[in-house]
């Protein structure tokens, strides 16, 4: 990085962009490390100068932040009104509202609220010629013009930096529960979970895990009498199931399982405890093949934390085996995120193949960022 | 435009072709009935390959074209262009897949709404209700992200879309879906009004039914009251699958038409419904009723069986036909405003109505602050027509005002464009634009919709050509 900016206001923001031959937004810089290796770029723009929570709606449940605002803070500043923002990513200490939709990425939560782009009410950006754009409002139900938030949320950055945003938000539940339940047949295992996912008993998160040859099932709920009703479910499964009630340290414990280096916030980043799996693939599969990917993961000496309920896996591996793992899973979207950089260079970590999708994508980001200054180089299809 | 109806038919067959004047006219109108035009040719394709085929026509000839599901939608989204291609696509009507294992249809854009929830009933059911669910089509659900009564619990029909298979207007077709990675060109597609391209296959997510429904009427003297009653509900962590007010005028219009047993004397009515595991729904139920009373409601109706249930929801929904037996004719608004403001922006609206001497009335999803004002008034009347138009737009500028849209589900078409203005400033727009013209640079997908004015997309450099749309005089550089 040739200069570091920490604009004070998105007009200053909006002016360092447009005179950069190439910029590259920063939040808490927790996943720098995800897609292509890039070149670095001529600026670097930290969004820690732009972090002030601008509205909390407690009424109307909807907030408007700053890109750099922490998750953390802004999750705080909500939960004293007994709200929550429903996004709950693993965050390795200084995660930030900017970066967490700018690589879309998502935790346990996303089963019952969606994925961040469902989260996001209304966009303000910064494009590559210093125009400040927005889309969408304040309101929770709004279809006026294009929404580019959707366009923005998992963008990388590529067509231009997220300056604010106005999210959802819901009630934060004061207690939870889970119904655990442990088995060591991934067909059990996937079956439970797809049993689960029929059921109606609208859990708050949905996930799995498989870890040594033994795998777990956790179903959250707001205390009542559904958990008790999943332990059953799973009991018919013929899995050892319980109910938890203090159960942060398991949700916890899933967050961290998405993510190659482990650590708590405010602390040193350090590698997970299985040190050799130091690369991490997310793999999008349909929910029934659930038990596949468990498999593959096996194979290839791996643990797997997913979404059961949306199909969504990250299997944690040595980097060496990381190809052969997408070569067994070939038919599923498998995106390679934390990984060393000798890896990402050496294959695509998106896994994006060459066609109308992709070439429509270039489309978009010429019409955005024609002169590729967005965080070149990095994304699908080397944008 | 002979010839390219030549080649349509060449492609579906003549007898799915349109060309006779009377018959193209019945295409003109889309739900929203004040806005006409006799398209210049309807096609009827009978197969995703057939509009790709019609598409690559229509982009080989430059002709611009429209594309029309059920034609039930309310913002003349789908109002046809003279000089124009009509693509009806009522034939791609069928399910082609349903894996309940994995909660997804896929189904061709022509199904309606309901019979996407008949084909994985009766465990499942798919969210999104329009009030026009028995005939709108899920193709028109995607390119207007179709909401109805259940959106505060289970949002809106983007968050249900899964994949597209979409045709691109140059005839292209491209698989869009949310889990690949790359940009998320499925979420901007949907709720894109049909001006990215046409969906021809569509994946989508259905949930498991609730095990409880538990539904209540309840009456209020006025809004204001009921008003308290929502955000009581919402603020005690309560989320119902549907909050739903009526005005009195409303009542007494819905009354007439279907003798449902709401109160006349009442100057609101709230109808609330709760759904999920059968515990939680009756606690939370009991919760309701007492929130609800305790903001002055009275004579709560609550549905002992589901004929009562459906007897509740018929007065809601016959709500804006039933509006007929009292006023000759009515425009709908569809504003968003943050709920919190309701009351004021009630009272702002009654203001408004006053000074122009109309009436108002108000039916909304209260949950999400989505109103539905019916300005009625008479045509027969000299300067009454123009003065509710006049009235609908201060509506719309009061709802912007509060912090709110202009629309919350019916989407912009040509009826709310003018409107665009009050919400997103001439840099909003032309990022808008920049997203249209990666997908459609020639103009030719749905033209004069969503933007407030004509405009067209910066060339590669090269020789100055005259644009299409710019030689028929639809549209001029800028």
């Amino acid at each position: 990085v040739s200069a570091v900016a920490t604009p004070r206001t998105p007009r200053e923001a909006a002016e360092l962009i447009a005179g950069s031959a190439s910029v590259r937004p920063r939040g808490g810089g927790t996943k720098l490390g995800w897609g292509i290796p890039a070149p670095a770029p001529e600026l670097e723009l930290r969004t820690s100068g732009l972090a002030r929570i601008l509205a909390h709606e407690s009424g109307d449940f909807t907030a408007v932040l700053e890109a750099g605002v922490p998750l953390a803070e802004a999750q705080a500043a909500f939960a004293r009104a007994g709200q929550m923002l429903a996004l709950d990513p693993p965050d390795l200490g200084g995660a930030t509202i900017g970066g967490v939709l700018a690589t879309a990425d998502a935790g346990p939560l996303a089963h019952r609220f969606g994925t961040p782009r469902e989260l996001v009410l209304g966009i303000t950006v910064a494009l590559a010629d210093g125009a400040i754009a927005k889309s969408g409002g304040t309101v929770i139900k709004n279809v006026a013009g294009y929404d580019l938030g959707k366009l923005f949320t998992g963008a990388f950055g590529t067509l231009g930096t997220i300056l604010a945003v106005c999210v959802r938000l819901h009630p934060r539940p004061q207690h939870t529960a889970t119904a655990r339940g442990r088995t060591e047949d991934p067909d059990a295992l996937a079956s439970a979970a797809r049993t689960l996912a029929a059921a109606p008993l609208e859990p708050l998160a949905l996930d799995v895990a498989w870890r040594a040859g033994g795998g777990e099932l956790l179903a959250r709920f707001v205390p009542g009498a559904a958990a008790g009703r999943a332990v059953a479910l799973l009991r018919e499964h013929g899995l050892q199931a319980e109910a938890v009630e203090d159960d942060d340290a398991l949700w916890e414990r899933q967050r961290a399982g998405q993510r190659a280096v482990w650590a708590r916030p405010g602390t040193e980043q350090t590698a997970r405890p299985d040190a050799q799996a130091a690369a991490i693939v997310r793999v999008a599969a349909p929910a029934s093949r659930l038990a596949d990917v468990i498999r593959a993961a096996c194979t290839h000496g791996g643990s797997l934390t997913g979404r059961a309920g949306m199909g969504i896996s990250y299997v944690a591996l040595a980097p060496a085996a990381v190809p052969a793992l997408r070569t067994q899973l070939g038919a599923h979207a498998c995106v390679v995120l934390d990984a060393p950089e000798e890896l990402r260079a050496s294959l695509d970590p998106w896994g994006m193949e060459e066609g109308p999708a992709l070439e429509l994508m270039r489309r978009v980001k010429a019409r955005f960022d024609p002169a590729g200054a967005c965080s070149p180089g990095r994304f699908v299809g080397a944008i | 435009m002979r010839t390219l109806a030549r080649a349509l038919a060449g492609i579906c067959g003549a007898q799915h072709v349109v060309t006779h004047p009377h018959a193209r006219a019945t295409y003109a109108s889309d739900a929203l009935a004040h806005y006409a035009e006799t398209p210049g040719v309807v096609v009827l394709p009978g197969s995703a390959e057939e509009v790709r085929r019609v598409v690559a026509a229509c982009h080989r000839a430059q002709v611009p074209w429209v594309a029309r599901g059920a034609g039930s939608g309310l913002s003349g989204g789908a109002l046809p262009l003279a000089e124009g291609v009509l693509i009806a696509l009522q034939r791609l009507r069928r399910i082609l897949s349903v894996r309940l294992e994995d909660q997804r249809v896929v189904v061709e854009p022509g199904v309606t709404n309901l019979a996407v929830s008949h084909a994985v009933a009766p465990t499942h059911f798919y969210p999104p209700d329009p009030s026009s669910q028995v005939v709108c089509t899920v193709g028109g659900n995607v390119a207007e992200n179709a909401g109805g009564a259940h959106c505060f619990k289970y949002g809106f029909t983007t968050n249900y879309v899964t994949a597209l298979e979409v045709v691109l207007s140059d005839g292209s077709v491209a698989q869009l879906r949310r889990e690949d990675p790359g940009y998320d060109l499925l979420g901007a597609f949907v709720g894109s009004e049909g001006t990215l391209g046409i969906a021809t296959q569509i994946e989508l997510r259905v949930v498991p039914v609730p095990e409880r429904v538990r539904t209540l009427v309840i009456f209020f003297a006025d809004t204001s009251a009921a008003g308290e009653a929502v955000s009581a509900i919402v603020s005690a962590g309560i989320v119902p699958g549907a909050i739903e007010m009526m005005d009195r005028l409303s009542i007494a219009a819905a009354e007439g038409a279907v003798h449902a047993g709401y109160r006349l004397d009442a100057g609101a009515a709230l109808i609330v419904e709760l759904d999920g595991p059968r515990d939680e729904c009756d606690e939370r139920f009991a919760q309701v009723r007492a929130l609800c009373e305790a903001a002055g409601g009275r004579d709560a109706w609550i549905a002992a069986d589901e004929s009562e249930r459906a007897l509740i929801w018929k007065a809601r929904k016959a709500a804006f036909a039933a509006m007929g037996r009292i006023s000759p004719a009515y425009f709908v608004q569809d504003g968003v405003i943050p709920r919190t403001r309701l009351p004021e922006v009630l009272r702002r609206i009654d203001a408004l109505a006053s000074a122009h001497e109309l009436r108002v009335a108000n039916v909304f999803h209260a949950g999400d602050g989505n109103l539905h004002p019916l300005v009625c008034y008479d045509p027969a009347v000299a300067g009454e027509p123009e003065r509710a138009e006049r009235l609908a737009s201060e509506i719309l500028v009061a709802c912007v005002d509060a912090g709110g849209s202009i629309t919350g589900e019916h989407g912009v078409g040509v009826d709310k464009k003018r409107s665009m203005g009050l919400m997103f400033d001439e840099t909003d727009l032309e990022a808008f634009q920049r997203l249209r013209c990666a997908f459609d640079p020639d103009g030719l997908a749905n033209p004069g919709k969503v933007m407030p004015s004509p405009r067209l997309c910066g060339e590669v450099p090269g020789p100055y050509r005259a644009h299409p749309l710019e030689r028929a005089g639809i549209a001029e550089r800028m």
